[in-house]
C-alpha cells in the first residue's frame, strides 16, 4: 500500500525558503477565503476589497509604509541581539524609553530650532533605549540572570514609568486631567516627505537598515558578532570579548527600538501619551524570526504585516468582517510559515515496499 | 473658536476649555446660551444632496462583542443604520493613536458624510483629519477639542452612577463597596464620586474601595481586581470596565454586583442588581437628522443627561426589594425631569475639606476636570 513518509534531507533545501514562504502565503489565503465563505460573505468581493485596501491604491500603500516604520526598526534591533543568541524580549520597553527620551528633549528645549532639536531628540532616544537595554546585559554578565526574564520584566517597568510621567509630572495642565504631555512645538515634529503622507522616519529606516547590513557584511566587529552567536564558550575559545559583545548588541538593539519610539512620538502623535504603546516590540520578535534575522527580509516582513493590518480594516469597513479576522489571518500566516520550515530539513517520500 | 489661534498655543487651549464650559452650560441654561451666542457663530453645514443616502461611519475602540462600551455604541449605530436615508458602516478594535488616524482618514476619503469617533484617544486624530477634510462632519465622543466641522459629545453617566450607588448603598451589609476602575481620568473619577455620593445618600456608613486596573478591556485582570476587593470584604462590586469579569467574580462569591455600559445580567444573573447603561440611539439619530436637514453644526460640545435618555439604569434584578427600588426611582424621576443635584454641596473631599458648600452646584468645568475623590472613597487618584 503506497503511503507517504518523512525523509530527512541530505542537505538543506536550496531555494526552499522562498518556496516555503510563498506556499504558506497561498495556504493562508486559501484558508482565509474559506473562512469568508463560511461567514456567508463573497470571497471574490473579499479579495477585491482586500486588494483595493492594500496594493490597489497609493493611499493604502503609504499607510502601510507608515505603519511598517516602527515594526521595522524594532525588528531590526531585536534581530541584532538574536544574531548573537542574546534573547532580547524587551523591545517594547526600549521603545517606550526612546519615546520618553525624545519627549524629555522636546519638552525641555522647545525653543531650539528644528535642525538642532530633532537631532537632540534622536540622541536622547538612542541613549535612553540603549542604556535601558544595557541593564539586562549587565545582569546577564555579572549575575548570570537570564535576559529573557529581565528584558520582559523591564518592559512592564518601562511602561509604568511612561504612565507615571504622563499621569504625573509631564501631564498637560490644560488636558482636563487626561494623561498626555502638552503637544510638541513644531520644531520637534518629524514632518512628511514632500507632499506624501510618509514621514522622514521612513528615511531613518533606510539608513538604519543599510547601515546594519553593511556593518555585518564589512566590519570585523560584525563578523565577531556572528561568530559570538555560536555561544559564549565558542566566543571565548576564539578569543572574542564575549562580555563586550553582549553589551554592544544589547545597546544597539535597545537604541534601534528607542529610535522607533522617538519616530512614532514625534512624527505620528506629536506628544507622548499611553496609546503610543501598540505592541510593536512584541510584533518585532515575530517579524525578526520570520525574516531569519536578515535586514532585507525584515523590511519585507514588516511591510507585509503592515499591509495586512491596513487591508483588513478596509475589509471591515466595506464588508463588516469582524476585526478578529485580521488576527486570525496573521496567526495563520505566521504558523504556516513556521510549520513550513519543517520542509527545509525534511521531505516527503513514498514508503518503500 | 478660530479667534483664539493667534494667542499662543497654551492660551488657546485654555480658552478652548473656557469656551467648552460655556457651551456645555448652554445645554440646560438659557442665560449661558445668550453668552454662547456672542462667540463667533459656526455656520450650519449644508445638507448633502437629497437624492443621495447619507454615509455614516463609526470607529470603535474595542470589539463590538456582546456587552461593554463599544457594544453600547454599536446599538446606537444599528438605530442609525435602520434609517431609510442612511448607509452606515463601522470599524471595530481600532487602537488609539496612529492607527485611528488612518481609519478615520480612510472613511473621509470614501466620502462619508458623518463620522463618529467613539473613544477619548481618537481626539487628536479626529481633529487632524477634520482639518484635512473640511466637507466631512465629525463627532468625537468624550473629548474637549472641536473644529469648524467637528463637535464633541458625551453623556452624563454620573447621573446613572449615582442611582446605582443608591442601590448598592442599600443592599450592602458590610458597608464596603468595591469599585474596579480603569484609568484615573476625570470621567472615571467623576463616576466613582457620583457612585459614592449616591451610596452615602442612603447609607452614610458606606465606603467605596477603588482598585485601578489600567485597562479598559481585560476580562481576566479585571476579574482578579474584583477578587482583591472581595478579599477585603466588599459585598457589592461595581465597575468602570468594559468586560463582565468583575460581575462573574461577584457571582462566584455569592455577593452582589453593579454592571456598566449595558445590562450585564446575563453574565451574573444572581449577582447583578442593576447597571449604569448607555443608550446612544437618541443622540445618534438626532445628529444624523441634523445632517440631513442641513442644521448640523461643528464647534459644539454636547453633554446630554438622563433627561434626554442617553444614560439610564438597567432593569433591577429580582433580589432588589421594592423599598430600595422606590427610593431610587424617586431620584430617577427627578433626573429624568432634568433636575440634576448629583454634585450639589455639601461635598467634602477625602481629607474632609469642604469642596462645595451646601446648595452650591459643581460647575461642568469642575466635573470635566475632576481629579480628586469625595469623602467615603478609599483609594488614591493615581
Amino acid at each position: 500500500m503506497p503511503a507517504l513518509r518523512v525523509i530527512k534531507r541530505d542537505e538543506p533545501w536550496r531555494g526552499g525558503a522562498l518556496a516555503i514562504v510563498l506556499g504558506a502565503l497561498a495556504f493562508s489565503l486559501g484558508a482565509g477565503i474559506l473562512m469568508l465563505a463560511a461567514q456567508g460573505k463573497s470571497p471574490v468581493q473579499g479579495a477585491v476589497v482586500l486588494w483595493q485596501g492594500t496594493f490597489g491604491n497609493v493611499f493604502a500603500l503609504e499607510d502601510a509604509l507608515r505603519k511598517s516604520v516602527p515594526i521595522f526598526l524594532c525588528s531590526l534591533g531585536v534581530a541584532v541581539a538574536f544574531r548573537m543568541q542574546v534573547w532580547n524580549i524587551g523591545a517594547e520597553g526600549q521603545f517606550a524609553l526612546g519615546a520618553i527620551g525624545a519627549t524629555w528633549a522636546a519638552l525641555s528645549f522647545p525653543g531650539l530650532p528644528k535642525i538642532v532639536l530633532l537631532p537632540v531628540m534622536f540622541l536622547a532616544a538612542l541613549l535612553a533605549g540603549g542604556l535601558w537595554a544595557l541593564i539586562p546585559a549587565w545582569l546577564k554578565l555579572k549575575l548570570k540572570v537570564s535576559e529573557i526574564i529581565t528584558t520582559l520584566m523591564l518592559n512592564y517597568i518601562a511602561i509604568l514609568l511612561l504612565d507615571y510621567l504622563v499621569f504625573g509630572v509631564w501631564k498637560d495642565p490644560t488636558s482636563f486631567g487626561f494623561p498626555m504631555t502638552p503637544e510638541f512645538s513644531p520644531a520637534a515634529i518629524l514632518g512628511p516627505i514632500g507632499g506624501t503622507r510618509l514621514h522622514w522616519g521612513f528615511a531613518v529606516c533606510l539608513v538604519a537598515g543599510v547601515g546594519l547590513w553593511a556593518f555585518f557584511r564589512f566590519t570585523l566587529l560584525g563578523y565577531e558578532l556572528k561568530a559570538g552567536g555560536e555561544g559564549a564558550r565558542v566566543a571565548r575559545y576564539a578569543g572574542l570579548p564575549y562580555g563586550f559583545l553582549v553589551g554592544f548588541v544589547m545597546t544597539v538593539s535597545g537604541a534601534l527600538a528607542g529610535l522607533a519610539g522617538c519616530v512614532e512620538t514625534s512624527a505620528v502623535l506629536g506628544r507622548l501619551q499611553p496609546s503610543l504603546m501598540a505592541g510593536y516590540g512584541y510584533t518585532a520578535i515575530v517579524v525578526a524570526w520570520l525574516a531569519r534575522l536578515e535586514p532585507l527580509p525584515i523590511a519585507l516582513a514588516s511591510f507585509l504585516l503592515a499591509v495586512l493590518r491596513v487591508g483588513v480594516e478596509n475589509l471591515q469597513l466595506e464588508m463588516q468582517i469582524p476585526a478578529a479576522y485580521g488576527m486570525i489571518m496573521e496567526g495563520l500566516i505566521l504558523l504556516s510559515v513556521l510549520a513550513g520550515q519543517f520542509f527545509q530539513t525534511f521531505r516527503l517520500g513514498r514508503r518503500e515496499g | 473658536m478660530n479667534v483664539f489661534k493667534s494667542m499662543g498655543a497654551k492660551l488657546a487651549v485654555f480658552c478652548l476649555g473656557a469656551a467648552l464650559t460655556l457651551s456645555l452650560a448652554a445645554c440646560g441654561d438659557q442665560k449661558a446660551e445668550q453668552k454662547a451666542a456672542d462667540k463667533p457663530a459656526v455656520e450650519a453645514k449644508p445638507a448633502p444632496a437629497a437624492d443621495k443616502k447619507i454615509k455614516v461611519g463609526f470607529v470603535y475602540v474595542s470589539p463590538i462583542g456582546d456587552a461593554g462600551y463599544s457594544y453600547a455604541h454599536h446599538q446606537g449605530q444599528k438605530a442609525v443604520a435602520a434609517l431609510p436615508f442612511v448607509e452606515s458602516s463601522f470599524v471595530e478594535s481600532v487602537p488609539e493613536g496612529a492607527d485611528s488616524e488612518r481609519v478615520i482618514t480612510n472613511m473621509a476619503r470614501k466620502d462619508f458624510d458623518l463620522v463618529f469617533t467613539t473613544s477619548f484617544g481618537y481626539m487628536d486624530s479626529t481633529l487632524k483629519v477634520a482639518k484635512e477634510f473640511p466637507k466631512v462632519r465629525f463627532m468625537h465622543c468624550s473629548g474637549f477639542k472641536t473644529a469648524e466641522n467637528m463637535s464633541n459629545y458625551f453623556g452624563r453617566m454620573y447621573q446613572a452612577r449615582y442611582l446605582t450607588g443608591m442601590v448598592a448603598g442599600q443592599m450592602t451589609k458590610k458597608n464596603i463597596l468595591g469599585y474596579v476602575a480603569a484609568f484615573p481620568i476625570p470621567e472615571v473619577i467623576r463616576g466613582i464620586n457620583a457612585f459614592t455620593l449616591g451610596a452615602r445618600s442612603v447609607n452614610p456608613q458606606a465606603q467605596v474601595r477603588v482598585v485601578w486596573t489600567k485597562t479598559w478591556y481585560d476580562p481576566a485582570l479585571e476579574k482578579d481586581a474584583a477578587v482583591s476587593l472581595l478579599d477585603v470584604g466588599a459585598d457589592v462590586i461595581a465597575q468602570h470596565q468594559d468586560s463582565p469579569g468583575p460581575q462573574e467574580a461577584a457571582q462566584q462569591r455569592g455577593v452582589y454586583s453593579i454592571g456598566y455600559n449595558s445590562d450585564m445580567s446575563a453574565f451574573a444573573p444572581k449577582a447583578h442588581l442593576t447597571a449604569a447603561v448607555w443608550n446612544w440611539a437618541p443622540l445618534y439619530v438626532q445628529t444624523v437628522e441634523e445632517v440631513k436637514n442641513g442644521t448640523w453644526k461643528g464647534g459644539q460640545a454636547i453633554w446630554w443627561g438622563m433627561d434626554k435618555g442617553v444614560v439610564d439604569v438597567a432593569p433591577y434584578g429580582p433580589m432588589v426589594p421594592d423599598a430600595v427600588k422606590a427610593k431610587v426611582e424617586a431620584k430617577r424621576a427627578e433626573l429624568k425631569a432634568g433636575t440634576d443635584t448629583v454634585f450639589v454641596g455639601p461635598i467634602k473631599d477625602q481629607a474632609g475639606k469642604e469642596r462645595y458648600a451646601a446648595g452650591q452646584k459643581a460647575p461642568d468645568a469642575d466635573l470635566l476636570g475632576m481629579t480628586w475623590f469625595v469623602e467615603g472613597v478609599v483609594g488614591t487618584t493615581e
